[in-house]
């Protein structure tokens, strides 16, 4: 008889989806004008009591579930970040809901299911662990994505999102089938050993690693299967948008880090070319295709789809650097990301959501200081130094030379500069046109401390660097040590 | 002729395909699309299975159970999602899904 499996490493995943299911009833048991309000402050409380467990359990290498399941340094790294991408868009979402008819206690709670999902593929150490995370993360997501039942652009973004995602994980599940079978075994750990035996890889394999990164790319929203992104961002009420742009992304990258560097770790060859080229891809369609926006939900979609691609040039590079380049990459997108979002969701007036760069015009002169903390996200965001994002594109594009890939460095650089254009007539509307409608005043103090967060963060990032470097180097240590 | 495990695969990859234009090439009807998808998922069921067989290693046979339990729960979300969408478009016409180009 075996012993019992250990199970204490995923002590607060555990805990989260016993709070999610918790909170469902509590939803259902109190007044209906009283549950989302409720709920919600729940919802922010069982996050950060996940975080405190995470961080509780430690960052030593532990292993559970019989191997299915792994929690080091870089899991509590991306799943802090995740879990603050989480929190900050249920406390954004605040002022949104009770406006726009999506006052649902389900939503904070759908919001948790998802985080769940994301915690268990940043943890994820075998195919069969990577195919539930994933799933668990997406059929969330669908649901929040159509959450406003009776609009049809929320529910046409819903079903996109669905068909197109489902279609994906189709295809990942494909590539996990081939995995399985020309490698002999799902966990990481077993194909790992296997594969660093290989002289050549066997065809079967190399078509499963292409199904497989295909997926990925999809979850990740790199350029070629980005088609999804800017429908669903526009289509998607802006608080489920702006949470879409932050937590997923994390989580999507943090599996295909550890699904690259472990097991596939030794097929770097094989791999190469496949994430030079969507990186490479992601950086151009993003820049290039954000310049004719008008809707800055569409802009901020591809603009998402650039930001992947600089940090995939860290996976591109495949080296210790390269990761730690990733790892600060996200950290910084997240902060910036779930900033400019804020300001999104104050983009209103006479309690009407406005979302044309347009309407903008001359923020500088009505509401100076939503102007400034927009001025700084978009200055962070095309890379402008001395503001945080430009620190996340140094490092990135610093292992990509030193991994020799000056042809991706350079095209990353000029895209940036593309990229740039956009982003400055966003602070050009604002500070040069004339106003047009006066942008109603920020709404709840929620979103106001997330701007001016946000702001400190990107601003004060200079001061501090080492603080996140150290750690993300710490944690790209520990995966490729795993 | 004794069926081999390339067999298997052969019927799979070909049902893989079918699924796969199956969502791209229909312009009519959500429906197909949802159709099309399952049996994707299918063909990586044989796939699994096969494998399993092969090797007389369980853990693919355990790993379709879960895609199988996973694949009815995202059909009964997928349903639910056109079900709405129909409420607001009264249509579920593939051409009619385009509000936002993209």
């Amino acid at each position: 008889m075996d012993a019992l499996p250990i199970m204490a490493p995923a002590l607060p995943e555990m805990f989260l989806a016993v709070a999610a299911m918790a909170m469902m009833m509590v939803g259902v048991f109190t007044k209906p004008e009283r549950a989302p309000a409720l709920v919600s402050a729940l919802a922010i409380a069982a996050l950060l009591a996940t975080g405190g467990l995470v961080v509780a359990g430690g960052t030593a290498f532990q292993l559970a579930f019989n191997d299915l399941f792994v929690v080091d340094r870089f899991a509590v790294f991306m799943k802090l970040l995740a879990l603050a991408g989480s929190i900050l868009a249920i406390v954004m979402s605040e002022g949104y809901v009770r406006r726009e008819g999506m006052n649902l206690f389900e939503f904070p709670v759908l919001i948790c299911l998802a985080t769940l999902g994301m915690l268990m593929m940043i943890s994820a150490n075998d195919l069969i662990a990577l195919y539930i995370g994933l799933e668990l993360q997406s059929l969330a997501l669908y649901v929040v994505a159509s959450l406003q039942r009776d609009r049809l652009r929320s529910t046409e973004a819903g079903l996109k999102y669905f068909v197109l995602g489902a279609l994906s994980s189709g295809m990942l599940l494909y590539g996990a089938s081939l995995i399985y079978g020309y490698g002999g075994s799902t966990q990481f750990g077993a194909l790992a050993t296997y594969f660093s035996t290989l002289e050549e890889a066997p065809v079967g394999l190399i078509v499963g690693l292409v199904f497989l990164s295909a997926g990925l790319a999809f979850k990740v929203s790199a350029v070629p299967f980005h088609m999804w992104t800017p429908d669903v961002y526009e289509g998607a009420p802006t608080p489920v948008t702006a949470f879409f742009a932050a937590a997923p992304k994390i989580a999507a990258m943090a599996l295909f880090l550890r699904v690259m560097m472990g097991p596939f770790g030794g097929l770097v060859g094989e791999w190469f070319q496949i994430i030079w080229f969507i990186s490479a891809a992601s950086m151009i369609v993003g820049s290039f295709a954000a310049i004719v926006q008008t809707n800055i939900k569409r802009l901020m979609a591809y603009s998402s789809i650039g930001h992947i691609g600089y940090a995939l040039i860290g996976l591109a590079a495949g080296t210790e650097e390269g990761v730690t380049g990733i790892l600060i990459y996200m950290a910084i997108y997240l902060v910036m990301n779930v900033g400019a979002f804020a300001v999104i969701l104050c983009m209103k007036v006479k309690d009407r959501m406005v979302e044309d760069v347009s309407d903008l015009a001359g923020l500088a002169k009505t509401r100076p200081g939503m102007a400034a903390g927009m001025l700084v996200f978009m200055f962070s965001m095309a890379g402008i130094p001395p503001m945080a994002g430009f620190f996340g594109k140094l490092y990135v594009f610093r292992a990509a030379i030193n991994a020799e890939l000056y042809v991706l460095a350079v095209i990353g650089a000029l895209a940036s500069v593309v990229a740039a254009y956009y982003y400055l007539r966003i602070v050009k509307v604002m500070y040069f046109d004339e106003p047009a409608e006066t942008i109603d005043p920020i709404e709840t103090r929620g979103l106001r401390v997330v701007i001016a967060g946000a702001s400190v963060l990107v601003l004060g990032f200079i001061f501090y660097p080492s603080l996140l470097a150290n750690n993300a180097a710490l944690a790209a240590l520990s995966l490729l040590q795993g | 002729m004794a069926v081999g495990l390339e067999h298997y695969l052969t019927v799979a990859a070909i049902l893989f395909s079918l699924g796969l234009f199956g969502v791209f090439l229909n312009r009519r009807n959500v429906i197909i699309i949802l159709m099309s998808i399952e049996l994707m998922l299918l063909a990586v069921n044989i796939n699994l299975v096969a494998f399993s067989a092969y090797m007389q290693d369980l853990v693919g046979q355990v790993f379709t159970m879960l895609v199988l339990t996973v694949a009815a729960a995202e059909a009964a979300i997928g349903l639910a999602i056109l079900v709405v969408f129909y409420r607001n478009r009264a249509s579920i016409s593939v051409e009619d899904v385009n509000q936002m180009k993209g």
